[in-house]
């Protein structure tokens, strides 16, 4: 199979410093080696090999630590003067040492507690504070943190290696555990990078990701390659890999929500998001926005140019087909504000011929090519200058957005009288984009109808999108299907769920579904960190402050939701600033076209070639005598269902992953990286030990 | 070609890709996911275009829809409730 060719970048192509006071922009990616029963060597060029495939994360900087029993390593954009920020970076004593990705927003609070405790700093980084905090109070820092990190810090003196990841997954951290030593990255090719990792495509993961979209924490498509879950940590000595969880998506019972009236809420949610974004603009260099012309990226762009920064500048993307372009809105809002707006026009050809690399840095199949054009605006976005925006991802679940809460309440409302008309006429109303044919509204009852009598299982508002994409396992080689045999992906979602599930209503346990599901491991990673790191961007989301979080999980779910009024208390949180057209437009989700981006002129004898019976029978993962009938049904089709659309998506991204990371897989060389700092205290030990 | 032959070859051919060992006469389409909503237009267009039917909006039932053996009741009705017009 012939791959187009993925676009490297290397020192020397980003923009030179920036100074200031305020928090320093460290985009970057971590890596290490530890060997969990004591000193057992670790090579400095394994650390560089896989710092070096980490490079579009942090192109210009590196730094290693080793000693006799870890190896950590750190890739960084530098954007202020090196000696300031430049990783590992140590305590006092030299006995922690921290390598890190992401950036702490609430840093000078917390720092000058731990000043006036008498901790003494020789940078001015979000980092060291961290690691000072870690010192401090152990693992219970975490609970402190308001922002996006992925975290690694070395005890030197207690020989253990401390993992840790911010609360919802904004950042990556993968995992594996050979002979008794942990290997991590913030991406799995980093891990590979290491020749006795086998790479092998897991059939568990593979009928998640055919079931639910992603896999399901902590799996990744990847045989014994592991994510350390959000809001968790691992702590690794003494011959012990331990996981525990410091964070859970919150959920209460009816008691223990809010009594308050819809004005405070909407005044709370005002200035909780008011100062969400104020904490997200502390940066060394100017921070954009992501501006769609939805209700979401509308309500944070409005409120960094009303109260923080009135030049501020958007970013946004555009469409060949009207069903997926938002431009009436996005040109609206770009008038109303009045801001510096770039939109790319994500072509149809441009989303078919960018798949490949796409999956390079999202590592896992996609159902879907919606993060392909956000892909290429990251790419706008660094020519443009920037390196950190805002943006509106996190507000449909936080605040109910999404259509699956309110296919989920309207169900419920049918199942108390299946055989209502009127009830089922509610059911045309939820996916207008898809069911745009008024010939289907009486099907659709009986669609909807599904599973009717299940509502009290805790995965009833799921049932209907997992059911479908599951028809997709159809493609499966019979070899997949055998490996998978009896496995039940709905038995271990419902055994995953915490003790407060059972007590939430069923509102909340729906957006727990869709926050611990879909959030993490598609909305943050394939459409979030992964493609904007592609680029060296770094994202923001306010609506995943954990106080935003924690305050909406208050509310309760009458206000949510309004009759079929979806994210009402956003919507009216948002009047004052936002024009009436932005507020009251219908729901559009984030989509890309799938078949005209992938059976075009310019794409199709690629796709083609991918999904011949040839390079299917090589990944033995799907039945060739299958994809070849879809492939054929696809071409002739003028608009294939959601369904075969998914599956030719799935399918395709599976072969490209395939033929990537375990077929073909290549990454820069180690002599490539060279370090600015080595902190190499190998000997040292070996003396003490003598 | 009997009618239902002919369903039962698109049907298989179309929405289970070949693989049509499980497909019985009463298998819901439903039910089973092997046609979801947007596929019954699809359906649709293959009987009108196959049977020379025209199908109208409030036929389109899981009475009239749901499985081979319905669609072939259909079928029949319809070319007999055509039939009876012409005579």
């Amino acid at each position: 199979m012939q791959v187009p060719p993925r676009k490297r970048r290397f020192r020397g192509e980003f923009e030179g410093a920036c100074f200031s006071k305020r928090l320093i922009i460290i985009m970057c990616g971590i890596a290490g080696i530890c060997h969990i029963n004591g000193p057992d060597g670790v090579s400095l060029n394994s650390i560089k090999r896989m710092i070096g495939a980490l490079c579009h994360r942090g192109p210009d900087e590196t730094g290693i630590y080793l000693d006799d029993q870890v190896g950590l390593g750190h890739a960084r954009l530098s954007i202020i003067d090196l000696s300031s920020g430049v990783q590992p970076i140590h305590n006092e004593d030299k006995s922690f040492w921290i390598v890190y990705n992401g950036e702490v927003f609430n840093y000078p609070e917390l720092k000058e507690d731990l000043l006036q405790k008498g901790h003494r700093f020789y940078t001015t980084t979000d980092t060291e504070v961290v690691l000072h905090l870690y010192e401090e109070q152990g693992p219970d820092c975490l609970k402190q943190l308001n922002g996006q990190f992925a975290i690694a810090i070395w005890d030197a003196k207690k020989k253990e290696l401390f993992l840790a990841r911010d609360r919802v997954g904004i950042r990556p951290l993968y995992y594996t555990v050979l002979n008794n030593t942990v290997i991590f990255a913030s991406e799995i090719k980093s891990i590979f990078t290491n020749e006795n990792i086998s790479r092998r495509i897991d059939p568990i993961a593979m009928d998640q990701i055919f079931t639910f979209w992603p896999t399901l924490t902590p799996r990744t498509v990847f045989k014994d390659i592991y994510e350390l879950p959000p809001g968790h940590y691992i702590k690794a000595s003494g011959g012990k890999v331990t996981i525990w969880k410091y964070w859970d998506i919150p959920l209460y019972s009816r008691a223990e929500q809010s009594d308050l009236s819809l004005q405070d809420i909407c005044l709370h949610v005002q200035d909780l998001l008011q100062d969400a974004v104020r904490i997200r603009l502390r940066a060394d260099v100017p921070v954009g926005c992501y501006l769609s012309g939805g209700l979401d990226s509308s309500g944070t762009t409005a409120l960094v140019v009303r109260n923080f920064n009135k030049d501020v500048r958007t970013f946004g993307i555009r469409f060949d087909s009207d069903g997926f372009d938002e431009g009436e809105y996005q040109n609206l809002m770009v008038s109303y504000l009045n801001v510096n707006h770039t939109d790319l026009k994500a072509t149809n050809e441009q989303i078919g011929a960018s798949l490949s690399e796409c999956l390079w840095h999202c590592e896992k199949p996609l159902l879907r090519t919606g993060p392909v054009p956000l892909f290429l605006l990251s790419d706008v976005v660094r020519k443009s200058g920037y390196k950190v925006v805002i943006t509106g991802e996190g507000a449909d679940e936080v605040f109910g957005g999404y259509n699956i809460f309110r296919e989920a309440k309207t169900r419920r409302f049918l199942a108390k009288y299946p055989n209502s008309q009127s009830r089922a006429g509610l059911i045309g109303q939820l996916y207008p984009y898809i069911f745009n044919n008024p010939r289907l509204k009486r099907t659709l009852q009986s669609f909807f109808a599904r599973g009717l009598d299940q509502i009290d299982d805790p995965i009833f508002s799921h049932f209907i999108r997992w059911d479908n994409t599951s028809r997709i396992k159809t493609f499966f080689s019979q070899e997949l299907t055998e490996a998978i045999g009896q496995y039940d992906g709905y038995q271990e979602v419902r055994q995953s769920l915490p003790e407060g599930f059972e007590r939430a209503d069923d509102f909340s346990r729906a957006q727990y579904l869709e926050m611990a599901i879909f959030m993490s491991n598609y909305l943050l990673s394939s459409q979030g960190d992964r493609v904007a790191m592609a680029h060296s961007v770094e994202i923001r989301l306010p609506f995943l402050d954990p106080r935003v979080m924690d305050f909406m999980a208050r509310v309760p779910a009458k206000w949510k939701i309004l009759g079929l009024n979806e994210k009402y208390i956003l919507k009216k949180s948002f009047e004052g600033i936002l024009p009436k057209k932005i507020i009251s437009r219908p729901k559009n989700p984030y989509r890309a076209p799938i078949k005209q981006s992938l059976l075009n002129e310019k794409t199709f004898e690629y796709t083609k070639e991918a999904l011949s019976a040839k390079s299917l029978s090589r990944a033995g993962l799907f039945d060739a005598g299958k994809v070849t009938k879809l492939l054929r049904k696809a071409q002739v089709v003028d608009n294939p269902s959601e369904i075969d659309s998914m599956a030719l998506a799935g399918v395709l991204s599976s072969q490209l992953v395939h033929h990537q990371f375990v077929q073909d897989f290549h990454v820069r060389l180690a002599d490539s990286v060279s370090p600015a700092l080595i902190v190499d205290r190998r000997y040292e030990a070996l003396r003490a030990g003598s | 070609m009997d009618n239902s032959v002919k369903v039962r070859e698109f049907v298989v051919e179309n929405f289970l890709f070949g693989d049509g060992e499980a497909l019985k006469n009463d298998t819901s389409f439903m039910e089973e996911g092997i046609i979801d909503s947007t596929g019954i237009l699809e359906l649709v267009f293959f009987l009108e275009e196959t049977f020379g039917l025209s199908v109208e909006d409030d036929e389109l039932v899981p009475d009239n829809m749901d499985s081979l053996q319905n669609i072939a009741r259909f079928i029949d009705r319809k070319q007999n409730a055509s039939s009876a017009a012409e005579a």
